[in-house]
């Protein structure tokens, strides 16, 4: 990595893994239950808390010494706001079936904690330039998770995956449906997002032995 | 030198290894093991979990057998007609037909659950390197005997897989569980594959494959013509004696109640569990009966037909007795102080007749019901015990002052 040095790398990739926001930290949860049962709505979820998050971060970190901190919260959800109204103007504009299945939780991005979070913890302390790494890192940190739970859920709920059916056709009965498979409902429902982000979780800590506090 | 020495001869030759559980478990299960303790011991019960796990099973037997001849009678009745006014011993249910219709459906899902099932807990306990416990033995059983009988077999099995991993791995194990494994198998079946538990084609056997042709026949449960406000076309003592479409092991009322006095009188089941819940589903059964006298609904809700049935009846169908009896008993998800145990069935049997009501699409709420109060069982333990220590406090200070 000659562009960036040793310390600023970590802020991308430390997310990752062993900082991950949803595992670790256990953030954002609620859209991860939400809008993961297709993988094309948590990859364009994942793209717009990318967007909000990595602008985010710059805004709040380039205001931070001029922001008293007494009004930081609002200063910080006003910031939010307007990025979330540009996501929101941008998907209704370009991909609108998509964003009526996306719904309320785009406007709802503004309450994720993870970016909430992050301004508190990292912006208000450090130069732009770090905080946007910090920014990008935990979005994808956060988009990692939501992918591989929207991969699973589309697949083993659906039998497609990003609307393409890799696993046959359920109707006309080909693939591995003519051998009888069916689609499992259970999948297409939060309860099972919740069970599959422990799952995730779990296989994290039992590789990691250093991530088990107790 | 027989099966038991060579077994203490494997156990001696991988003691310390990972392979260790393996061979004790399999030797504790088949025999008594060569080390017992010996001498200075304070307490000696023979009541083990193998021989409780072993009693439950027992008292399951009858309700296994009478299944697989209920799915051959389900099966022949549908094509032929059902026997008018069948007495218990009746020789036209009591057939070989019979028998092996249900034992070549059923004796498969029992295999596939047992071996799915302990092949985990085996996995588990090598990993972990704990002692194999024998807490899947009554869940193995119980599965096969609360689904329908056309289950698809892969599907049983990675219900079993989910359930066991889900439902009591990821808290420890046998002991640990919060929640009922055998109902969190059913629960997952229900969600996940849901044209294959509900609805009038799964019931009996051969119905599935049988519809859309010439010789289509169906066979709704009790419960489920009430949800359409149809009347059932069974008669009190059909229900009782469980000549009546349903899963697999619970339809017969005579022998759930068998084997509950059974359990009772060995000591493994909770009277108290099973006398509570019965009251419950009597109480809320009669609250809506009174609902239906005072003609608050009409007949053309959608709640009256499972609203007026008589509230005895409620205990007949479904899965209320086999639930009341091996499923909300099991003493590892139950509430357990004696208090509790009085709240925890009542509530199982008050919510489940209103689940049974209050959703047509669902016309059977105890496994719901069941799962609920399991995750309440601690919290109702909980104000019990504090309840206790603030009444024997209130007493200390009024000696001391």
């Amino acid at each position: 990595m000659g562009l960036l040095s040793k310390k600023d790398a970590a802020l991308i990739t430390d997310p990752l893994a062993d900082n991950n926001p949803i595992t670790i930290q256990v953030l954002g949860i609620c859209s991860a239950l939400a809008i993961t049962a297709e993988l094309q709505a948590s990859i364009v979820m994942s793209v717009s808390v990318l967007f909000v998050l990595g602008i985010g971060n710059v805004v709040i970190s380039l205001l931070r010494n001029i922001i008293p901190s007494k009004i930081r919260i609002i200063v910080q959800l006003i910031v939010v706001a307007a990025l979330v109204i540009i996501v929101d103007q941008v998907l209704k504009a370009f991909a609108y079936e998509l964003s009526k299945t996306l719904s309320v939780f785009v406007g709802l991005i503004i309450t994720n904690c993870i970016i909430m979070g992050r301004f508190e913890a990292f912006a208000l302390g450090n130069g732009p330039w770090r905080s946007f790494l910090d920014g990008i890192g935990n979005a994808l940190g956060y988009a990692v998770i939501l992918i591989a739970v929207g991969f699973f859920r589309e697949l083993l709920g659906s039998g497609t995956l990003l609307g393409f059916k890799v696993l046959g056709d359920p109707i006309e009965k080909t693939g591995l449906y003519a051998l009888g498979y069916e689609n499992n409902g259970f999948m297409l429902l939060s309860p099972m997002a919740l069970i599959v982000v422990g799952i995730i979780i779990w296989v994290q800590r039992s590789r990691n032995k250093a991530l088990i506090e107790d | 030198m027989g099966l038991k020495q060579n077994l203490h001869n494997l156990k001696e030759k991988y003691k310390g290894t990972k392979m260790a559980p393996l061979f004790n478990g399999f030797h504790t299960f088949l025999y008594l093991p060569n080390e017992t303790t010996h001498g200075g011991t304070h307490i000696k019960a023979a009541d083990d979990l193998k021989r409780t796990m072993n009693i439950v099973i027992m008292a399951l037997v009858p309700c296994l057998l009478f299944g697989m001849f209920n799915a051959g009678y389900q099966h022949y009745a549908a094509i032929n007609g059902f026997t008018e006014g069948m007495s218990f011993f009746s020789g036209d249910f009591w057939n070989l037909d019979n028998l092996l219709v249900g034992a070549a459906k059923i004796l498969p899902l029992v295999i596939v659950s047992y071996v799915v099932g302990l092949a985990i807990e085996f996995v588990f306990c090598i990993i972990k390197g704990h002692e194999i416990e024998e807490g899947y033995l009554v869940t193995g059983m119980l599965v096969p005997l609360i689904v329908p009988i056309d289950l698809p077999l892969w599907m049983l099995a990675v219900a079993v897989a989910f359930g066991v991993v889900i439902g009591k791995e990821v808290f420890g194990g046998t002991g640990m569980n919060i929640l009922n494994p055998a109902l969190t198998i059913r629960a997952f079946l229900f969600f996940a594959y849901p044209t294959w538990m509900s609805g009038d084609k799964v019931w009996v056997e051969g119905a599935r494959e049988l519809a859309g042709s010439a010789d289509a026949i169906s066979g709704e449960t009790v419960l489920g013509s009430l949800a359409q406000n149809a009347a059932p076309n069974f008669s009190v003592s059909d229900m009782f004696f469980g000549f009546i479409p349903g899963s697999i092991g619970e339809t017969s009322t005579l022998l759930i109640l068998l084997g509950g006095l059974f359990l009772i009188f060995t000591k493994i089941g909770s009277w108290r569990i099973m006398l509570s819940a019965v009251i419950g589903a009597l109480v809320m059964g009669f609250i809506f009966n009174q609902v239906v006298d005072l003609g608050w609904i009409g007949e053309t809700s959608k709640f009256y037909g499972l609203m007026s049935l008589d509230f005895w009846k409620h205990l007949l169908v479904g899965g209320f007795a086999f639930g009341a009896v091996y499923m909300a008993t099991d003493p590892v998800s139950a509430s357990q102080t004696n208090k509790g145990k009085w709240i925890y069935g009542f509530l199982i049997g008050f919510i489940s007749i209103m689940i049974r009501v209050f959703n047509p699409a669902y016309p059977e709420g105890v496994m719901l019901a069941i799962l609920l109060m399991n995750v309440f069982a601690p919290t109702i333990d909980h104000y019990v015990v504090q309840g206790n220590v603030k009444r024997r406090l209130k007493r200390a200070k009024v000696k001391t002052a």
